[in-house]
């Protein structure tokens, strides 16, 4: 199995046009399916889109090549494949505006990049101000962002309405003032993201390892060593740890304690129609947010369970607020049917801040706490945590997100900006 | 063509027709039709277009499995895309018109994807429409918008509205069927209280369409007894047209009630989301057919056998003419026999198994239907119509031995439990390698609290698919979830032999690939079987992968028809077997739920709880432009004449600032705490000391978080020797006092104290300005003087004959009086106020006077200089901070590095150079970027307005430095055009020494 095929052939339209001719006989596998070797340069622990991401970015911004990507069920399998699919960069404190504008300016060109489609579409991200108060919070980012370099700008009620004509902007309750626009926020295909830098991995010859769960961290003088996993140890000069919701347990193999927690965060979607929607709308008094997917599904965003678990399933509560208030906001969604609901769990940090940064085991790195707002920040995640790893110190864009800060009271506290799920 | 019989149809009230309109043609049904039925007994078998090929599709199911036969409904505030027809009620008057298409369903444009379909593989998206980069949003994005989607989108808020209601249970039962009506009836008998839940219109299930005899006399009359004999037991709860939607953690079920969906406008609400507790569940839910994979299988007219039955026996509709019945098992022998005493015509039963001679066969045999063992449909031919079959080896490769042809086709795949209840909440599933099917493993149930079993699976949603079987297990089951030993007998069902069936995947089993091209597994999303082993060749194996590259099972029906087939292709593809392939999760609900059900009664002004003060009405009634404030509604100004909001709130200042003016200030937060630990309690929660307040004094404090960050602020007074009295602000209460029983409850259990949010208990009026204290003398009742109450002092006593108890606070800088009243009596005082206060020219003023006033007078606002990351030193309220105590909550906090740091931004005063007004947001600018290419900042501001009082823009913000920088001219940062000079000032900018608050 060692000896496995990598991915080779470009995609386009006329590689499709050829394959079609042989009924798509021809074509590879995406990413070889390989057992483990006996070491490498460096091993990263989850293939979501923030491990693949990293692994991407090890090879192609670093040059290290002998790596391994361990994940414990299927690549993609975790808060990658269950979000909503929003991207955004309109924060307001500047380490996370860097790191998230970062992304945001790579999804533009990821699908060349990977020479894989992941359907990004800057169709425009809105964030309704429904209270006097809300808005001068929106104001204050317009500010910031223009100094961070991150294009947004504050809007009328009325471009509201033409940009988004099913909302409803004279509401009995929160009647809208207006919304922080930002015209090259969007949406992706969450697994295209996943699958397009497995392959791409693949393709610089690193190993994606499916079906194998991490067991144990070993280590010598203070610095990581290898890790016991269900395939067998695999030895690694480096290790990142890059597995959302379960951050805190394989911390606890390598050894140290985390300051995240784990919720569950509740989404749905509704039955596929005609077009009626091309902007995300993100609602933040009422709590809730929507897109429409390119299939034609209403997506929609709840809130975090209030207790910590670790299910995958869809739980009532939220839903019902959310629907309530998108139904305030979207009136003619009334008749539309929930079609599928789920949760994902996501780790939560003090400031609802991520962790990129080094550990107390040498060689040993972290990346986590995305809590509610990975997804979007994928390409620039990865970006700053291949660096970290390669250079074992943090670039710009990592520098603050160290786990240390909150010993310092360092807080990058976004729920300024957006007190709910973002 | 699809008829309606002359006779028949056990459902159908033949006396009661209905008028409705598909696509513009009127057309007649019956009372008890459904939409399905009715199309088909109009010859209507065309009924919508596929979502990416835009094939011409039919009906498949009689059932909620059914993908197809989706159609518009309704008009207006009624419009409702995606009604599956199959489960909606024909009701009279009825307008239906299909989807996906364009121009029409007869000459849809999108079918030139059709044509294509071999370059539009599974997937094939993510292969192109890479470059030019601009194209995707632009070009190709947009046409794939329009042509994927199904319905169109309603255009009007909803005409109907939807309720919610609650139960509780013992043992709950989904689904009606004979397993679920034996279950009801153990579970009854057993005195538990019981809910019954069927999700159509009717009991009792498949068993009267299959001939079932159960004691001894037609399924139907034991069904019709048995509900009976329910009805009459008070512990039992009988509800139809009831979905049992998803099972949560610990019992909690969401069903949805279809109350008025088949009878609109008649006043009742559409539909009712019922929210169950229960301790037991019973999953009696029965089971769905599968399809066959023959190329072809999705030509109008190619439908499930089982469906086939049910249009015959229950609604006196014939699908076709002529029928060529498909099966790998002996039960759709029945469709062929029920045809055939139809009077109906079928040519050929096609069995792919070697052999078929059990009983089933036999009778059809003897009927005179023509038998083919071991043969296969290779291909059916038609287009918006089956007109054909070529038949073929099941074990070939598709060589066409004959063509037959027919008008319909009815097919058989072997059955599927339905295990969505089952699983929605952790329960397990084994391969049943005999039945060919996934079915509930007993040993591992989703559990309950307890960690006993939650659901138990009985019936054909347990793998029994004959009533022989299916009774006694019903009984077993419901009288385990009811913690039983099970008595009597259960009902006996006449035995029906069947052979077994033979799993059959693909159809004939060595198709080449331009058949298997044409073999649809998910007919909604047109995934075929050559889209599932592409997928699994190019390495997307895992189930899930499948699934998400194809989009299989991801349509309406959420793959309750395509599941299983499209797993077993995928297993031969990866050459392994079905259990290691495993399923993906069965997620709630088990069919669409409406949203509007979802959200229930909560719409409108009352989405949300509205709280309103005491005063509301007069605020209304004045003009007032109401703003909201987390749930309450405040008054922003009250705007007379013609004026504009910011005229009104300069005028509400002057007034006050030049005779007196009244706030509703009742929305504060008001939190009694009291006991003997209370004043230790709250020298914990505040950042000064409040133990040792005195009584009948009042004191300013402030609340951090653990970490240290300001997160309340108000006035504290102290009642009497264990009690005070915590003003929080207006966002604040509900919060704050959660906070409170978080630390009492969880951490400082042993101390008694005890709380109470008592806000809406009083209403609290702001009396500010240098009349203030003539306003309340005119009302009299109490001594109110200076002396006796000087500032920070409150008394109880009385004024204008009502019960009070008056603050000497100030939040605007004036000489203020706050009074507090039961809030019965806030709307009296108020006007007794206004009265009182007339020669003083007394107005209202609103939230937005109110800020600018604490503004000029250098008071902070929650909020406003605060967001979560500033503590109180920040804001020069070091002297609120007592260096006495050992600890605070936020102490610690306080005393990391950061937060120690002499670099924070601090508190201090702005004014522009030219006297405008510094932009809501703006930042102070720093010289160049930092590492991460961003401009540097150096402060921001925080409060930003133009004052009436002193006729300038005042702010105030925090900057590097704070205070110590007065003097300095610094820039803050513009959205559009030059940043804007402003100089640091003291950030009071009224009333310096508090004379007149303090007067």
């Amino acid at each position: 199995m060692t000896a496995q095929a990598r991915p080779s052939k470009r995609y386009s339209v006329f590689a499709l046009a050829k394959e079609a001719l042989s009924w798509h006989m021809g074509w590879e596998k995406a990413w070889a399916s390989p057992e483990p070797k006996k070491s490498y340069d460096a091993v990263i622990v989850g293939a979501g889109g923030h491990g693949l991401a990293t692994a991407y970015y090890l090879g192609k911004n670093h040059g290290i090549t002998n790596v391994a990507v361990i994940e414990k069920g299927w690549l993609g399998g975790g808060n990658t494949g269950r979000n909503t699919t929003i991207i955004r960069s309109n924060y307001l404190q500047d380490p996370s505006a860097a790191i998230y504008e970062k992304a945001r300016s790579l999804y533009e060109t990821l699908s060349q990049d990977l020479n894989y489609n992941v359907m990004f579409s800057p169709r425009g991200l809105l964030m309704l101000g429904q209270t006097h108060h809300e808005v001068r919070g929106y104001l204050r980012t317009v500010h910031a962002n223009k100094i961070q370099g991150v294009e947004t700008e504050w809007i009328s009620p009325q471009k509201v309405k033409e940009l988004v004509p099913i909302i409803n902007i004279d509401g009995p309750r929160y009647p809208i003032l207006g919304a922080l626009y930002q015209a090259r926020g969007g949406t992706a295909r969450h697994d295209a993201v996943a699958w397009g830098y497995a392959r791409a991995c693949s393709a610089m010859g690193m190993d994606i390892i499916q079906q194998c769960e991490v067991k144990g961290v070993t280590s010598a003088g203070g610095v990581v060593t290898g890790i016991e996993t269900t395939k067998g140890y695999i030895q690694t000069k480096k290790l990142g740890i890059v597995v959302a919701g379960h951050s805190g347990q394989v911390a606890d193999m390598a050894g140290f304690r985390l300051p995240v927690e784990a919720v569950a965060l509740q989404a749905l979607v509704s039955e596929p129609i005609k077009p009626c929607m091309d902007v995300v709308v993100m609602a933040n008094t009422v709590h809730g947010y929507m897109s429409q997917s390119d299939k034609g599904e209403m997506v929609i965003g709840g809130g975090t369970d209030g207790f910590n678990n670790f299910t995958q399933r869809g739980s009532f509560h939220h839903i019902e607020e959310t629907l309530r208030a998108l139904i305030e906001t979207f009136p003619m969604i009334s008749r539309l049917k929930m079609l599928r609901q789920w949760g994902g769990i996501v780790d939560m940090t003090g400031d609802r801040s991520p962790i990129i940064s080094k550990t107390p085991l040498g060689n040993c790195f972290m990346n986590c706490g995305w809590g509610t707002g990975g997804f979007k920040a994928i390409p620039g995640s990865g970006w700053a945590m291949a660096e970290l790893m390669a250079k074992g110190e943090p670039g710009p864009l990592a520098e603050e997100f160290s786990m240390w800060r909150f010993k310092e009271g360092r807080f990058i506290d976004e729920s300024v900006a957006a007190g709910v799920a973002h | 063509m699809s008829t309606r019989l002359s006779k028949g149809g056990r459902l159908l009230d033949r006396s009661k027709a209905l008028d409705f309109v598909f696509n513009g043609k009127r057309l007649k049904g019956y009372q008890g039709d459904t939409l399905a039925s009715a199309l088909l007994g109009n010859d209507q078998m065309l009924l919508g277009r596929s979502f990416k090929y835009h094939r011409p599709r039919g009906l498949v199911a009689s059932g909620a499995e059914e993908p197809n036969a989706l159609v518009h409904l309704g008009q207006g505030g009624r419009f409702e895309p995606n009604q599956r027809t199959t489960t909606t009620e024909l009701y009279a008057g009825a307008e239906l018109s299909s989807q996906n298409h364009w121009p029409s369903l007869e000459f849809d444009v999108g079918a030139v994807n059709n044509a294509f379909a071999r370059f539009l593989v599974g997937g094939f998206y993510y292969k192109t429409f890479i470059h030019p980069r601009f194209a995707w949003k632009h070009v190709f994005e947009p046409v794939i918008r329009q042509s994927a989607g199904l319905g169109k989108a309603p255009k009007e808020a909803d005409a109907d509205h939807y309720e919610q209601a609650y139960d509780f249970c013992d043992v709950l039962i989904a689904g009606g069927g004979i397993a679920g009506l034996q279950a009801a009836l153990v579970a009854g008998q057993a005195g538990k209280r019981v809910i019954l839940l069927e999700q159509t219109p009717y009991w009792g299930g498949r068993a009267p369409v299959d001939g079932d005899v159960i004691d001894g006399r037609p399924a139907a009359d034991w069904i019709a007894a048995t509900v009976a004999d329910l009805a009459k037991m008070p512990n039992v709860t009988l509800k139809t047209r009831c979905m049992a939607a998803g099972v949560y953690d610990h019992g909690y079920i969401l069903a949805e009630e279809r109350v008025a969906d088949h009878t609109p406008g008649d006043g009742r609400p559409k539909k009712r989301l019922w929210r169950i507790r229960a301790t037991r569940i019973v999953a009696a839910t029965g089971a769905l057919e599968r399809p066959l994979s023959f190329a072809g299988n999705d030509i109008p007219g190619v439908m499930l056998a089982s469906a086939v039955r049910d249009y015959v026996v229950n609604w006196a509709v014939s699908p076709g003419d002529r029928t060529v019945v498909v099966t790998n098992n002996d039960d759709a022998y029945r469709t062929a026999i029920a045809l055939k005493e139809a009077g109906l015509a079928v040519p050929v039963i096609l069995d792919a198994r070697a052999s078929a001679n059990g009983p089933l066969p036999t009778k059809a045999r003897a009927m005179g239907i023509r038998v083919e063992a071991g043969k296969a449909i290779a291909k059916v031919k038609g287009g918006k119509r089956v007109t054909g079959v070529a038949i073929c080896l099941q074990a070939g490769e598709g060589a066409v031995l004959e063509e037959i042809a027919c008008d319909a086709v009815a097919m058989s795949g072997g059955w599927s439990p339905v295990v969505h209840l089952w699983s929605h909440c952790g329960g397990k599933l084994l391969w049943d390698e005999a039945q060919a099917m996934f079915r509930p493993d007993a040993t591992k149930p989703p559990t309950s609290h307890d960690g006993q079993a939650l659901v138990y699976a009985v019936g054909a949603a347990n793998g029994h698919l004959q009533a022989t079987a299916i009774l006694p297990d019903a009984a077993q089951g419901a009288a385990a979830a009811a913690g039983v030993t099970p008595s009597g007998v259960a009902a006996q069902a006449a035995p029906s032999d069947e052979a077994p069936l033979e799993p059959v995947w693909t159809m004939p089993q060595g198709a080449p690939i331009q058949l298997r091209s044409k073999m649809w597994l998910d007919y909604q999303n047109d995934v075929k079987v050559s889209d599932v082993q592409l997928a699994a060749r190019e390495g997307y194996e895992s189930v899930e992968h499948t699934k998400r590259y194809t989009t299989l099972g991801m349509a309406t029906d959420q793959g309750k028809l395509s599941n299983i087939n499209g797993l077993a292709v995928l297993a031969q593809s990866l050459n392994t077997d079905i259990p290691n392939v495993g399923t993906t999760t069965f997620r709630p609900p088990y069919t669409p739920v409406t949203l509007g059900a979802l959200a229930g009664e909560s719409r409108g002004e009352i989405f949300q709880p509205l709280r309103k003060t005491p005063i509301n009405d007069w605020h209304l009634k004045h003009n007032a432009y109401m703003e909201p404030v987390g749930l309450w509604r405040r008054a922003y100004c009250y705007p007379k004449g013609g004026e504009t909001h910011s005229q009104a709130v300069d005028r509400e200042i002057l007034a006050v600032r030049s005779g007196v003016g009244l706030l509703d200030a009742s929305t504060l937060g008001k939190l009694i705490v009291k006991g003997p630990d209370a004043g230790r309690f709250l020298d914990m929660l505040y950042t000064n000391v409040m133990s040792n307040l005195g009584i009948g004094k009042c004191r300013y404090g402030l609340m951090c978080t653990e970490a240290g960050f300001l997160t309340d602020d108000g006035v504290v007074i102290r009642l009497d020797e264990d009690t005070w009295l915590c003003h929080t602000t207006t966002g604040g209460a509900e919060r704050i006092h959660a906070h409170m029983e978080d630390w009492l409850q969880c951490e400082w259990w042993d101390w008694q104290v005890y709380t109470a949010n008592v806000t809406e208990q009083y209403a609290q009026i702001a009396v500010a300005g240098p009349k203030a204290r003539k306003v309340l003398e005119k009302l009299g009742g109490m001594d109110v003087s200076a002396e006796t109450m000087p500032f920070m002092t409150f008394k109880e006593g009385t004024l204008a004959g009502l019960p009070v108890r008056v603050h000497r606070i100030s939040f605007s800088g004036e000489l203020s009086y706050e009074i507090a009243v039961p809030a019965g009596h806030g709307l009296a005082l108020w006007e007794a106020l206004m009265e009182a206060g007339q020669e003083h020219g007394i107005v209202a003023y609103g939230t937005e006077a109110m800020h600018v006033m604490r503004a000029e007078k250098g008071f902070i606002m929650m909020g406003d200089e605060t967001d979560g990351t500033v503590i109180p030193q920040d804001l020069n309220l070091g002297w609120a901070i007592s260096k006495k105590k050992a600890d605070y909550l936020g102490k610690r906090g306080q005393e990391r590095t950061y937060l120690a740091s002499p670099d924070r931004w601090k508190l201090a005063g702005f004014e522009t150079l030219d006297g405008s007004v510094i932009p809501d947001g703006a930042y102070i600018l720093a010289p160049g970027v930092n590492a991460n290419g961003q401009g540097n900042v150096q402060g921001r501001v925080t409060s930003t307005y133009y004052s009436p009082t002193l006729k300038k823009g005042i702010a105030m913000g925090l900057i590097k430095g704070g205070l110590s920088r007065m003097g300095d001219v610094v820039e803050f940062s513009a959205i559009t055009g030059q940043p804007i000079k402003a100089k640091v000032v003291d950030p009071v900018f009224y009333d310096k020494e508090g004379e007149k608050q303090n007067g």
